[in-house]
C-alpha cells in the first residue's frame, strides 16, 4: 500500500489519489497549440459541442420515444411536441444539430484539405476523423428511421436496397438487414438499437481516437510551418509569451474556442426557432405509409454529392462509383504524392484541384436533390465524372509539385 | 482582416449549397401556385339583393332540411352521420354557421350547380354519376332572386365570430379526421367510461370512414400534422382550389371566405404545431442569452490574447 500524507485541501486530496494536477497539466495548460491559427481550428470544439448537444437532447427525447411502428410517429409528434413540457425544444435542438454537425464537419475536412492537414505524421488525424465522418453518416441514417414518417420508411427503402449490389442480386442480404421483406417493425427496433447505444459507442470512442491522434504530429497551422514545440514551449513558460509560437490549449486557445463556439451557438440557435424546415423535411410529417410513395425521394442534404455521383450511372456502375465516393476520402493522404505542408494557395496546381473539389461537390449536392431529369441529369452525370477524375489525377498533379 | 475574409469564404459557400437544395430544388419540384384571395373570380357575383326573411320561407319550401340540419334555427338534422354518409357517402354540413364561413358568391353558385361550384365534375356527371346534391330549380319565382334570398338567411342567423374550431369542423371535419385533437368525422370522440361503449363509437366511426372511401375512391387523409407536412401557403391555395395543386383530386373546392380559411389554418396550427408561440418566446430569450455570453467570450478571449501578441 502506497503512502498518503493528510490532504488539506480537497484538490490536494484528490490529487494524491488520481494526479489530477498532472492530468491538467498534460491535457490542457501545457497541451501546447501553435499560435499562428485561424477561426477554423476551433471546428473541433464546435463539433464537441455540438455532439454534446446531440447527446443530450437525445437522452429527453430517448424518455419518451416509442420504438414501435404503430407509436413511433405519434411518440414523436404528438407526445414529445405537444405533451412533454419543451419536447419541442429537445426535437427542434436534436433535429437541427444532427444537420448542421454536417456543415461543421464538412468545413472541418475542407479546412484539413486546404491546410494539408493529413500528411508528414498526421495521417492518422485523417483517418481517424473519415471514421467518424462514416460512423456519424450511419447515425444521422439511424436517426432518420426514428420519426418513422414517410421520408423514414422510404430512404430506409432505398438506402438498404443498395446492398443488393446491383446485378449481384443479394436480395437475402437486403432481408437480411432490413429483417422482413420491407422496412418493418424489425427494422425500426435495430436502428434504433444501432442509433442509441451502439453507434455513439463508437462515436465516443472514435472521438477518443482522434483527439490521441493529435497529441505526437501536433496540430498544424496556418502556414504549414514546422514548429520545435518543446523549444517554444520553453519559451512561453519563460515569460516570453509574445515570441512564443505556441499557446496553452486552456485557457488560451479555449478562450479562442468559446468565442467561435457562441457565434456559432447564435447562428445554431437561430435555426432551431425560426429556420428549422431545411433540417426537418415537411415530408416526414406524413406517417409512413408503405402503399404511398412519395413523387421525390431523396437524402438530408449532407448525402446528395455522394447520392449524385450513384445516381447519374446505369445500375452497377453506379453502384461502384457510389462505393468509390465513400472511401476514397480516406486514401487523401497518400494520392497526395507532394510533401508540401502548406495552404493549398501556395501549392501550385493543387490550389486549382482544392476549388474545383469544393465546388463539384457543391454541384453534386445540388443535382441530387432536383429529379433526375433533362439538364439537370447531364450537370450531375458530368459532376460525377469531374469527382472520379479529380482523385485520379491527384497523385499525378501533386507529384511535380515543387517544394515550398 | 484575414479571418473575416475566411468566414466570408464559408459563409458564401454555405449559403450557396444551402439556396441550391433549398430554395431553388424546392421550387423546381414544387411549381408555385398563388393564391387569389378567396374571390372565386370564375363564379358569377350576386345580381340581386337577398332578404333574409323571405330566405327563411324559401330554404324551407326548397326542401334543404330534408338532408342539412340548422340547430341554430332549432332544426336539427334528419340522419345521424351514419345514415347520411349511407346514402350520400358524406355526411351533408349542418348549415347554422355556413353564412359566416362560406363566401356568398360560392353559396349562390353551389344552390344552383353544386357539382360545378364544388369543382367535382369529373368525378360525378362527367362519369355518368349524379352528385347526390341536386341543383335547385326554383320555388316558382325569380330564382336568382330566391337563391340571393337563401344565401341571405344563411348569413342572418350565422355566428359571426365563428371559432378556428368551428371553421375547421364545418369545412373540413367531415371528412378528414384529426385524431391529436380527438376529432373523428362524426364528431368529437367524447370520454367512455365503459370500453364497450367506446368501441362502439369506434365502429361507427369505421362504418363512416367506409362510406367515404367508397364515396371518394380514397379515405382522406387525417389532417393532424398537415400544418407541418404541408405548411400554410399550401394548405390555403389547396383549399382555395384543389385541382390547382392536385389534379383530379376528388376533394371539393371548400368554397371559404378568406376570414375563414385563416381560422382553418389557424385550427391545424394550434393542433400541429402548439408551441408555436412558446417557441418564439423561448427563442428571443435564448438569443439574449447568447448574446450576453458572446459578448463574454469576447471579452475572455480578448484578456488572454493581450499578452500572446
Amino acid at each position: 500500500m502506497a503512502h498518503f500524507e493528510k490532504a488539506n485541501s480537497l484538490e490536494e486530496w484528490l490529487d494524491q489519489r488520481l494526479a489530477i494536477k498532472t492530468l491538467r497539466r498534460v491535457l490542457a495548460e501545457e497541451y501546447w497549440i501553435p499560435k499562428n491559427i485561424n477561426f477554423l481550428w476551433a471546428m473541433g470544439m464546435v463539433l464537441a459541442v455540438t455532439f454534446g448537444i446531440l447527446l443530450v437532447s437525445g437522452i429527453f427525447l430517448l424518455m419518451y420515444y416509442q420504438p414501435n411502428v404503430k407509436l413511433a410517429f405519434d411518440s414523436v409528434n404528438y407526445t414529445i411536441m405537444k405533451e412533454v413540457e419543451f419536447g419541442w425544444l429537445w426535437r427542434h435542438m436534436h433535429a437541427v444539430a444532427a444537420s448542421v454537425v454536417f456543415l461543421i464537419i464538412y468545413i472541418h475536412m475542407f479546412t484539413g484539405i486546404y491546410y494539408g492537414s493529413y500528411k508528414k505524421g498526421r495521417e492518422m488525424i485523417w483517418i481517424s476523423g473519415m471514421l467518424l465522418f462514416v460512423t456519424f453518416s450511419a447515425e444521422a441514417f439511424s436517426g432518420y428511421m426514428l420519426p418513422w414518417g414517410q421520408m423514414s420508411y422510404w430512404a430506409g427503402m432505398v438506402i438498404t436496397n443498395l446492398f443488393s449490389l446491383g446485378s449481384l442480386e443479394l436480395n437475402g442480404l437486403v432481408e437480411w438487414i432490413r429483417g422482413d421483406y420491407v422496412p418493418g417493425q424489425a427494422f425500426l427496433d435495430r436502428f434504433f438499437m444501432l442509433h442509441v447505444l451502439l453507434l455513439p459507442l463508437v462515436i465516443m470512442a472514435l472521438i477518443g481516437l482522434h483527439f490521441g491522434t493529435l497529441r505526437i504530429p501536433h496540430v498544424n497551422n496556418q502556414d504549414g510551418e514546422e514548429i520545435d514545440f518543446d523549444a517554444e514551449a520553453k519559451k512561453y513558460l519563460a515569460g516570453n509569451k509574445k515570441e512564443a509560437k505556441v499557446i496553452r490549449f486552456a485557457n488560451d486557445f479555449m478562450s479562442k474556442d468559446m468565442f467561435v463556439v457562441s457565434i456559432f451557438l447564435i447562428f445554431y440557435f437561430y435555426l432551431v426557432f425560426w429556420h428549422f424546415d431545411f433540417a426537418m423535411d415537411p415530408i416526414n410529417f406524413d406517417p409512413a405509409d408503405g402503399l404511398k410513395t412519395p413523387p421525390h425521394i431523396y437524402p438530408e442534404w449532407y448525402f446528395l454529392w455522394s447520392y449524385e455521383i450513384l445516381r447519374p450511372f446505369p445500375k452497377d456502375p453506379g453502384l461502384i462509383a457510389f462505393g468509390f465516393a465513400q472511401v476514397i476520402f480516406f486514401a487523401l493522404p497518400f494520392l497526395d504524392k507532394s510533401p508540401n505542408v502548406a495552404p493549398a494557395s501556395r501549392r501550385g496546381a493543387f490550389k486549382y484541384w482544392f476549388w474545383i473539389l469544393l465546388v463539384d461537390m457543391i454541384v453534386l449536392t445540388v443535382m441530387g436533390k432536383l429529379p433526375p431529369q433533362g439538364i439537370y441529369s447531364t450537370i450531375g452525370l458530368v459532376a460525377a465524372v469531374v469527382f472520379i477524375g479529380l482523385w485520379v489525377a491527384l497523385p499525378f498533379i501533386t507529384k511535380n509539385e515543387k517544394a515550398v | 482582416m484575414k479571418e473575416l475574409k475566411i468566414l466570408g469564404v464559408v459563409v458564401f459557400f454555405t449559403l450557396l449549397t444551402y439556396w441550391g437544395v433549398e430554395p431553388y430544388a424546392h421550387s423546381v419540384m414544387h411549381p408555385h401556385v398563388e393564391s387569389d384571395g378567396f374571390k372565386y373570380d370564375d363564379l358569377p357575383a350576386l345580381t340581386k339583393k337577398g332578404d333574409a326573411q323571405r330566405g327563411a320561407q324559401t330554404f324551407l319550401s326548397a326542401g334543404c332540411t330534408g338532408c342539412h340540419g340548422v340547430k341554430a334555427a332549432g332544426m336539427p338534422a334528419p340522419m345521424d352521420p351514419n345514415a347520411a354518409a349511407a346514402s350520400f357517402g358524406v355526411n351533408p354540413p349542418d348549415l347554422s354557421n355556413a353564412g359566416s364561413v362560406y363566401d356568398e358568391k360560392f353559396l349562390a353558385a353551389l344552390i344552383k350547380n353544386p357539382e360545378h361550384a364544388l369543382m367535382v365534375e369529373h368525378k360525378f356527371s362527367k362519369m355518368g354519376r349524379a352528385y347526390p346534391m341536386p341543383a335547385f330549380y326554383g320555388v316558382g319565382g325569380d330564382k336568382d332572386q330566391e337563391v340571393a334570398d337563401i344565401v341571405a338567411y344563411l348569413k342572418s342567423i350565422a355566428k359571426k365570430d365563428v371559432t378556428p374550431k368551428e371553421a375547421y369542423e364545418l369545412a373540413c371535419g367531415r371528412c378528414h379526421a384529426m385524431h391529436y385533437d380527438n376529432w373523428t368525422q362524426i364528431g368529437e370522440k367524447p370520454k367512455f367510461k365503459h370500453k364497450k361503449d367506446e368501441l362502439l363509437f369506434e365502429a361507427k366511426v369505421l362504418e363512416y370512414q367506409d362510406y367515404l372511401t367508397k364515396y371518394l375512391g380514397k379515405l382522406p387523409p387525417d389532417l393532424s400534422m398537415y400544418i407541418r407536412s404541408r405548411g400554410e401557403h399550401y394548405l390555403k391555395t389547396f383549399m382555395e382550389n384543389p385541382q390547382n395543386l392536385l389534379h383530379g383530386t376528388a376533394m371539393p373546392r371548400v368554397g371559404v371566405t378568406a376570414e375563414a380559411a385563416e381560422k382553418v389554418i389557424e385550427h391545424m396550427a394550434d393542433v400541429g404545431d402548439a408551441k408555436r408561440h412558446e417557441r418564439t418566446s423561448v427563442g428571443v430569450k435564448v438569443m439574449i442569452y447568447l448574446f450576453i455570453f458572446a459578448i463574454l467570450a469576447y471579452l475572455w478571449k480578448q484578456s488572454l490574447w493581450r499578452e500572446l501578441h
